[in-house]
Formats: structure tokens, C-alpha cells, sequence
């Protein structure tokens, strides 16, 4: 390891107390993002991915609770941080994005004060040093007239607007880390790609590293270092980009791979993988993919899988290195 | 916002003919007003004479406009029963209802959201459900029980408050105060309380309900992952947009102080309008209860007007008009 | 095989009934079962009052007025003879007064309820159906009598009835006013939740179905929709009683109500008032308290209902 990571999570296990027994959401999911890298998250909705965002920038609610693992930012561990000191390190440390932009921004408050008052939160400036940084922030962010839309509400603004305020108020503060939640799942698609892009940009000028949730692969290989396959509440397979989608090690992230269409080759025929993933009261003994995967073996339904070495990535496969071609 | 009030002014308007309507009905066909008015032993001659003089033998819709251009002015005729003027005996009795009415509103609005933002945050402390536990408790206790326990607790056990009455009061040209003296101010604490008791309860119940709604918004979500502490949350954002709906219900509450007020003002023989109203419904009083109905309705469509001022004080995406306020 | 054959191999209705999720969540509610409880013994006990009480109170020939303003469970001076509640100044025994009294107050209460439900379910079944000019003007009138308190209204009704019964009659026709003008004042409610469950309903195949063979629409819709509201207009009957109970005390306390000679609570309450400040405490303390349980009991007891008939609703 050459340089220190910015975020470290390590064994991270998520418990849901219901009536009927607890219900294990994140099982051991281990992962590092370094310093302005992007990873991206991938996975079915119900994988995991938002928990693990939630989880880390500490607002799992309940009946929720970390019950395993631990979480570092800077080396220092953080999920076990007593409430106040939390508070600090959300938006000064690490901001975070919600999937709807519409429903993130507090309707009655002017976005100015909305600005304002994460920038006071965590730095010391004057009221009037505020408002300069946050129109600021609105250049940065691509508002036009900053000035005057500072004053404005935000049913005044359109989707992507918002999204563009929203981006601005993760990043008021410079944190280190930034976890977009499908940051643009909820917007038109023409503006969706703007979206990235500025996201993309304002984080690689400021040097912030982004954990980008989604369940888009185009968004995910075009903006993503490093991508991680998250699947019934562990991973299944991390590694650089190219990789995971040129030579996905899993089955499950090879179906995955499968269902981008691609642009370059002929249209073979967009695989599908077939069955769903299991609820979570109900996840198999050993893989957790094993049902549904095409390639099992006995084996996978007695041991669970760790994550192992597999080319430049690690997969959480008994047959990661067991280099076959899946029949498509 | 200019078109929207027109509109709520011409539907309060509206109202108002149809409760003048009802109120006219009644002195139409409830009992005979030249009986009433001349008593047994009067001639035919008389009668018809009066009743000539008083309108009654014109087409309805004639009277129906001479009854609404009257009750413009205020003038409703004379009691049947105590043989002056309605509008004297309203001018004379106001005050002292006004006064109670709108402290006790005062004291439910306050407390009733204080208490209301108290038992959200601490949604599970002892205190909280001995707050929750006694509001239920007072919904099911008629106002006239709450009066005569303070009675026989502050008057006949400790002796610490009058009874009855209004006690000194001071007169600023036709108005009448208890204000001023501390015999007025003592009489009026117990009626107050017992007014404001129910009014409280609801506030209250509303505030908690709406709270705990807004605090799972994703606005709320989003301004803890800004780092805002919890106490900005709670009272700044979280309350700010509970005040919408609560001012809607309790301002057409309002409707309910009124009636209250009769209840209370027979409890503590306070000289005000409710209590006039229940003597006219004990005797027939027709003048005085369509005077009062009247009064009543006003107030009604009064305070819906101002409801709806406070609307586009508190909902900026009302203030915008056009196409967000269309809904409304 | 007909239904009343029992089958051996299917549970008795009995235990259908016992095994349902509403009673479950009964079984489940210590509130529900202590308000339920609770409910039972002051009807019962009210309806039966005239077996065990131990006088009938507002018969004149059984009071003596040297009896009068015996304190609870003390003899009286003069003659000795104890009242378990007390007794007033005409030596009337509270408890049986408290007895018949709630059976006054009860009386009134249901009466008003089942008319206001008559009224309301009605007039919901009519503006969800028939639509247009009919509905907008029923459901117009049900909004602005739902923004002016119910007390109010039926004081006016009251007031009104009062200009037109002439006086001699008044006095017998209490009954029926309080019961008249308390139901015509709850009426909207119903008419509301009818009213939705009749715009569901009405564009169901079936309906449309009876309408094309000839069948009359509205009777099928009745067959159909009250079985469909019975839960959410039992929900409303149950803390309407409450509140009708309530509704008539106030009134009766107002004085506009039942009068001395046939009390309710509500009447009880307001002669104990004036009995406050000599200290004969048990005159005022027995009628209110009677009324406080019951009105909670049945309150709760609603409550609990409006919950396990509706487990969306917190």
C-alpha cells in the first residue's frame, strides 16, 4: 500500500432487530477508497450499498445497528464516535448526496441560508463571509446569477438545479469523502450526465474521494476508478474498473456485466440472470449467490467464500481463479 | 395570491349568506315576532299594523335583504326576553369574551406547541408519556368537569381565586377590561386554563404527529448528513415546517374556542357572549341567538381569511402563485 | 351441507371468531380489555339498575327529606339509615341516582349515535351515488358542519325547538330533542366515509354489471358497501358515543338539557355544583366521576378498535 487510504471499512456487519429475529442487512464488507478516488457501488437495489454509505457517514437508523467491523477515515475510527463528534465529521469530513434532489432541500428555508448555516456549522466565518463562500460555491456548482438565486427557494428551481445546490452543500464544507447516493437516478436523463460530469470535475480539482452509489454501469465505467459488486449484503467483487467489467472474476458481477449493452460490439443478446436475490430473513448458507449462479458447485452452498485475489481484482468466488468463459 | 384571496374572501362571503339565511329563518319561523313584541292582549288592528311596520307581510326575499343590510350594521332588533337592543347587549358582553377567548388561545398556541415539540424529540421519556397519557385523559374530560375541579380546588379548598365573575374591571371607552386590576386579572386565570385545556391537548397531539412526520422527511436526513446539530434540526428545520399544517387546524379550531367559551362562561358565570347565548337558547330569545349566530360565523370566516395570510407568510411555495399554488 | 351443520374437520364459528386478528389484537390489549370490562358493567349495570337499586330514586314517594345531604357510608342523624355514596338534600341515595342517571345519559347517547349513523350513512350513500348537484350540495353542508362545533349546533337546533314546541310540552319532549339535535349535529362524519366507499364501489364490474340486467344498482350497492364501511363507521359510532355522552352532559349541564326530574349525568352534575361550596362533595363528585370513566372507557375502547381495524394508522 502506497499512500494512506481516506476511507477504510473493515468486516463491516449491519443488524436489523425485528420481531422476527434479527436480520443481517451487511455481512462483513471490507473495502478502501485512497485519496481522490472514485469507487463506484454497485448492486440490486437491497444489496446493501445505500446501508453501507449510511453506515459510514453514521445515520443508520433504527432498528439498524453496526454489530461488527469498524470504520476509519484518515486512520482514525469513526463508528464508534460518540454523537457530537459525529456531527462534526458530517459535511466538514464527509458530505453526502441523497438520490432526490427535489425532497433533500428544506422547502421553507432560502438556499442561501441553507448554505450558510453548514458553512457556519463547520467553519468559523462571519455571516457576511458565509454568503460570499456560498455564491462561490454557487459558480463553482454552475448556478447562473448566483447573486440572485442565492435567495431564492428551492421549489424555484428546476431537478438539476437542485442537484447542483445539493452538490454545492456536500461540498461547503471541503470533506475529505464525498457518498453520492444515485445522485442522479431521480433526474431527467439529459441532465443526468451533467450532473456526473460536474461531480466528476469538482471533486478531482479539490482532490475529494467519492464513493458513487448507483446501479448504473455506464455511469460507473466512465466515471469510477475502482468498482465494487455488492450483492445480499456483502461483496462480491472489487477491483479497478477495466477489470471488473472486461474480466468480471464473479458470476453474479459477470451476469451484471452482461446487461450493459455495449455500444462497440454487435448486440450479441443482453444475458439476464435469472431467479432474485433472496430477502434477507432467508440468504443461503454459504454463497449467497449459489441458487441462483449457473456455475455452482457443491461447495458453495456449504462454505461461504472470502474475498480473494483474482487478477487485478478480488472476488468472493470458490472459482475466481478458475479461469473458464461462462457460456453467455 | 391576489386571485387566490378574492376567491377565499368571496367563499367566506358565501358562508356568511347562508348562516344570515339560517339566522333570518329563524325569525321567521320560530315563534311570532308581533307576539313576541306586543304581548297577548293586543287588538288585530295592531298586529297587523306592526306587522305592516316591521316588514313582515313583504315577499321573503325583500325581508331577507332588509335582515342582511340590518345585521351589516349590527342591528338584530330587541331581546324578547330582557327588552333592549341585541346590538347593545353584544357591544356590552364582548369585551369580556374577547378577552378570554384570545388568552386562552394565546395559552393553548404557546404551551401546545412547546409541549408538542417536547414529546416529539423525547418521543420515549417518562415525562413524554405522562404528557401523552394525560392528554388523552383530558380529551375524554368535558370542559365543564376541568372548570369545577380548578373551582373546587383554587376557590373553596385553597381560596387563592374567585369563583365567579369577571371581578373589577376597568372601562376604555365602551370596552371593558379585566386587565388592569388585579381582581380582574385573578378572575380571569381559572376560565382561561379551563378554555384553554382542550384547545391545548389538540395542539399538542397535532405538533407531536406532524413533527414526527417532517422529522422522517429527506430534507431532515440530509441536513444531519450536513453536520447541523440536532437541536437546529429539530427546532429550526422540523418545526418551521410543522407550523403549516398546525396554523391551518388550529386556526379553524378557532370555531371550537367559541363553543368552549359558552361552556366555560356558564362554569365561571362569566358575563360574556356565550353565556347571553345559552340564556337566549333557554328562553326562545330569537334576536339574540340569530345575533350571536351571526357573530359566530363572522369569526369563522375572519380567521379562515387569516388562516390563509399566514399560509403565504409560512409556505414560500404559496408566495410564488401561479402554478405551485394551484393545488391549494 | 347447510351452515348449520357443523363440520367436525372446521373450527366452530366460535373459534373463527375468537382466532381473528381483531380479537387477537383484543386479547393482545390489556387497555382494550379493561375498557371493554369497564364499558360492560356501567351499561349492564346501568340497564339493570332497576333490579338491585336500592331505591328508585326520582319516585318522590320513596325519598325522605330528613334523609337529605347524608355524607357516604355515615349514618344519617335523624334517622339513621346509610347511603354507600351519600345522599342529596331531598335524602335521594346518589348511587341509585347515579344509576338511572346513567341510564338517561346512555339512552340519549346510543339513540343519537344510531340516528346521526341512519342520517349520515344515508346521506353518504346518496352523494356517492346519485353524484353531481346531489353530492356537492350534501358534502358542502357536511364540511361546514364539521367546522362549527357540534355543541354549538345543538344548541341551536335546541333553541329553535324551544320557539316552536309550545311550553307545556317541553318538558316531555326533552328526551327526544337531545337526541335529535345531538344526532343532527354528528351527522358528517358518516356521510364522509360512505361517501368514499360508495365512489370505490360504484365502478366495480358488478354494479355495472346489475345496472345492464335491470337489477337496481343502489340496492346491490348496499348489499356490497355496508358490509365495506361496517368497520370504519363502527370506529366512528364507538368514540361518537363517547363524545354524544359528553355532548349531553354539556348540554344538560348548560341547562338546556335533561331536566331535575329526569336527570342525566350531565343534570346530576349541575345541582352537585351548587352544593360545592358547603362541602357536600359527594353530591357533585359520584356523577362526575361516573361520567369521566365512562366517557374514557368507551373513548379507549374506540381507539383501540379504529387501531386493529386499520393497522396502517399508528
Amino acid at each position: 500500500m502506497t499512500e494512506k487510504p481516506v476511507l477504510e471499512v473493515k468486516g463491516l456487519t449491519l443488524d436489523f432487530a425485528t420481531r422476527r429475529g434479527t436480520l443481517r442487512a451487511l455481512d462483513g464488507v471490507s473495502f478502501t477508497i485512497g485519496r481522490g478516488e472514485v469507487l463506484g457501488v454497485v448492486g440490486e437495489s437491497g444489496a446493501g450499498k445505500s446501508l453501507t454509505g449510511t453506515a459510514i457517514i453514521g445515520l443508520v437508523e433504527r432498528p439498524g445497528r453496526i454489530t461488527g467491523g469498524e470504520i476509519r477515515l484518515n486512520g482514525q475510527r469513526i463508528d464508534n464516535l460518540p454523537p457530537k463528534e459525529m456531527r462534526a465529521i458530517r459535511g466538514r469530513k464527509i458530505g453526502m448526496i441523497f438520490q432526490d434532489p427535489l425532497t433533500s432541500l428544506n422547502p421553507v428555508f432560502r438556499i442561501g441560508d441553507q448554505l450558510t448555516e453548514t458553512l457556519q456549522a463547520h467553519l468559523p466565518l462571519s455571516k457576511a463571509e458565509a454568503r460570499q463562500r456560498a455564491i462561490e460555491l454557487l459558480i463553482e456548482v454552475g448556478i447562473p446569477a448566483p447573486e440572485k438565486r442565492i435567495d431564492g427557494y428551492p421549489h424555484e428551481f428546476s431537478g438539476g438545479m437542485r442537484q447542483r445546490v445539493v452538490i454545492a452543500l456536500a461540498l461547503a464544507a471541503g470533506p475529505d469523502l464525498i457518498v453520492a447516493d444515485e445522485p442522479t437516478t431521480a433526474l431527467d436523463v439529459s441532465v443526468q450526465a451533467q450532473i456526473i460530469t460536474l461531480l466528476k470535475r469538482l471533486c478531482r480539482t479539490r482532490g475529494t474521494s467519492v464513493m458513487l452509489i448507483t446501479h448504473d454501469m455506464g455511469v460507473i465505467a466512465e466515471t469510477a476508478d475502482r468498482v465494487a459488486v455488492m450483492y445480499a449484503g456483502r461483496i462480491a467483487e472489487i477491483g479497478p474498473v477495466a477489470d471488473v467489467i472486461r474480466h468480471p472474476r464473479h458470476p453474479y458481477a459477470r451476469g451484471l456485466m452482461g446487461a450493459i449493452p455495449a455500444l462497440d460490439t454487435r448486440v450479441k443478446r443482453l444475458t439476464q440472470i435469472s431467479g432474485s436475490m433472496p430477502r434477507l430473513d432467508s440468504i443461503p448458507k454459504g454463497c449467497a449467490f449459489q441458487p441462483r449462479c449457473t456455475m455452482a458447485i457443491p461447495r458453495c452452498s456449504l462454505e461461504r467464500p472470502e474475498l480473494v485475489q483474482a487478477g487485478a481484482s478480488r472476488a468472493a468466488c470458490w472459482l475466481a481463479n478458475a479461469e473458464t468463459e461462462v457460456p453467455a | 395570491m391576489f386571485a387566490y384571496s378574492i376567491r377565499s374572501i368571496a367563499q367566506g362571503l358565501l358562508v356568511l349568506v347562508a348562516v344570515a339565511f339560517i339566522a333570518f329563518s329563524m325569525f321567521r319561523f320560530v315563534g311570532d315576532p308581533v307576539a313576541n313584541m306586543l304581548g297577548q292582549e293586543a287588538t288585530l288592528q295592531d298586529r297587523q299594523e306592526l306587522s305592516e311596520r316591521l316588514g313582515l307581510n313583504d315577499p321573503w326575499p325583500v325581508q331577507f335583504a332588509q335582515f342582511i343590510g340590518n345585521a351589516a350594521t349590527g342591528e338584530f332588533g330587541v331581546s324578547y326576553r330582557q327588552a333592549r337592543k341585541v346590538s347593545d347587549l353584544i357591544k356590552e358582553r364582548l369585551p369580556a369574551t374577547v378577552e378570554l377567548a384570545v388568552l386562552s388561545a394565546l395559552v393553548a398556541t404557546f404551551f401546545g406547541v412547546l409541549l408538542g415539540v417536547y414529546v416529539a424529540i423525547n418521543r420515549t421519556g417518562f415525562l413524554s408519556n405522562a404528557i401523552m397519557s394525560i392528554s388523552l385523559i383530558g380529551v375524554s374530560l368535558p370542559t365543564f368537569l376541568i372548570g369545577i375541579g380548578l373551582i373546587y380546588i383554587f376557590a373553596v379548598e385553597l381560596r387563592w381565586l374567585p369563583s365567579f365573575g369577571r371581578g373589577e374591571t376597568v372601562k376604555i371607552g365602551w370596552w371593558s377590561t379585566g386587565l388592569l386590576t388585579e381582581s380582574g386579572r385573578k378572575s380571569l386565570i381559572m376560565p382561561v386554563l379551563t378554555l384553554a385545556f382542550f384547545q391545548l391537548t389538540l395542539i399538542m397531539r397535532l405538533v407531536r404527529s406532524e413533527m414526527l412526520e417532517v422529522m422522517r422527511a429527506d430534507f431532515i436526513r440530509f441536513a444531519r448528513a450536513r453536520g447541523l446539530g440536532e437541536r437546529v434540526i429539530e427546532l429550526r428545520h422540523a418545526l418551521r415546517n410543522t407550523l403549516v399544517p398546525v396554523v391551518t387546524i388550529a386556526g379553524l379550531q378557532l370555531g371550537s374556542v367559541i363553543a368552549f367559551a359558552i361552556v366555560t362562561e356558564t362554569v365561571f358565570q362569566w358575563p360574556g357572549l356565550g353565556a347571553l347565548f345559552v340564556n337566549a337558547v333557554q328562553f326562545a330569545d330569537v334576536p339574540v341567538m340569530a345575533a350571536y349566530l351571526m357573530f359566530v360565523a363572522a369569526v369563522f370566516v375572519i380567521t379562515n381569511l387569516i388562516v390563509d395570510l399566514l399560509y403565504f407568510l409560512l409556505d414560500p411555495r404559496l408566495r410564488t402563485g401561479g402554478r405551485t399554488a394551484k393545488g391549494h | 351441507m347447510t351452515d348449520t351443520v357443523p363440520n367436525p374437520g372446521e373450527p366452530s364459528r366460535f373459534r373463527r371468531i375468537w382466532e381473528s386478528d381483531v380479537m387477537w389484537s383484543f386479547r393482545h390489549s390489556p387497555v382494550a380489555i379493561v375498557s371493554a370490562f369497564v364499558s360492560l358493567v356501567m351499561i349492564l349495570g346501568a340497564i339493570l339498575a332497576p333490579l338491585y337499586a336500592p331505591q328508585d330514586p326520582f319516585n318522590p314517594a320513596t325519598l325522605n327529606l330528613m334523609d337529605g345531604l347524608t355524607a357516604p357510608g355515615k349514618a344519617n342523624e335523624f334517622t339513621g339509615k346509610t347511603f354507600l355514596l351519600g345522599s342529596d338534600s331531598q335524602g335521594r341515595d346518589m348511587f341509585s341516582a347515579v344509576l338511572y342517571g346513567t341510564q338517561v345519559s346512555l339512552l340519549v347517547g346510543a339513540a343519537s349515535v344510531l340516528f346521526s349513523l341512519v342520517i349520515g350513512v344515508f346521506l353518504g350513500l346518496m352523494a356517492g351515488y346519485v353524484g353531481g348537484k346531489t353530492e356537492a350540495v350534501i358534502m358542502r353542508v357536511a364540511d361546514i358542519q364539521l367546522s362549527f362545533p357540534a355543541i354549538l349546533i345543538a344548541l341551536l337546533i335546541f333553541g329553535v325547538a324551544r320557539g316552536v314546541i309550545p311550553p307545556a310540552q317541553q318538558e316531555d319532549a326533552t328526551l327526544l330533542l337531545l337526541i335529535l339535535a345531538i344526532g343532527l349535529s354528528n351527522w358528517a362524519q358518516y356521510a364522509r366515509t360512505v361517501r368514499g366507499s360508495t365512489l370505490v364501489e360504484k365502478n366495480k364490474e358488478y354494479v355495472q354489471a346489475a345496472r345492464v340486467i335491470g337489477r337496481s344498482p343502489l340496492l346491490i350497492m348496499l348489499k356490497h358497501i355496508l358490509p365495506n364501511v361496517m368497520g370504519p363507521v363502527t370506529v366512528i359510532a364507538t368514540i361518537n358515543l363517547a363524545l354524544a355522552v359528553i355532548e349531553e352532559a354539556t348540554l344538560s349541564f348548560l341547562g338546556v338539557g335533561m331536566p331535575p326530574t329526569q336527570p342525566s349525568l350531565g343534570t346530576l352534575i349541575r345541582v352537585g355544583q351548587q352544593f360545592l361550596f358547603s362541602g357536600e362533595w359527594w353530591i357533585l363528585l359520584f356523577p362526575a366521576l361516573t361520567l369521566v370513566i365512562l366517557a374514557l372507557a368507551i373513548n379507549l375502547l374506540g381507539d383501540w378498535l379504529r387501531d386493529a381495524l386499520n393497522p396502517r394508522l399508528r
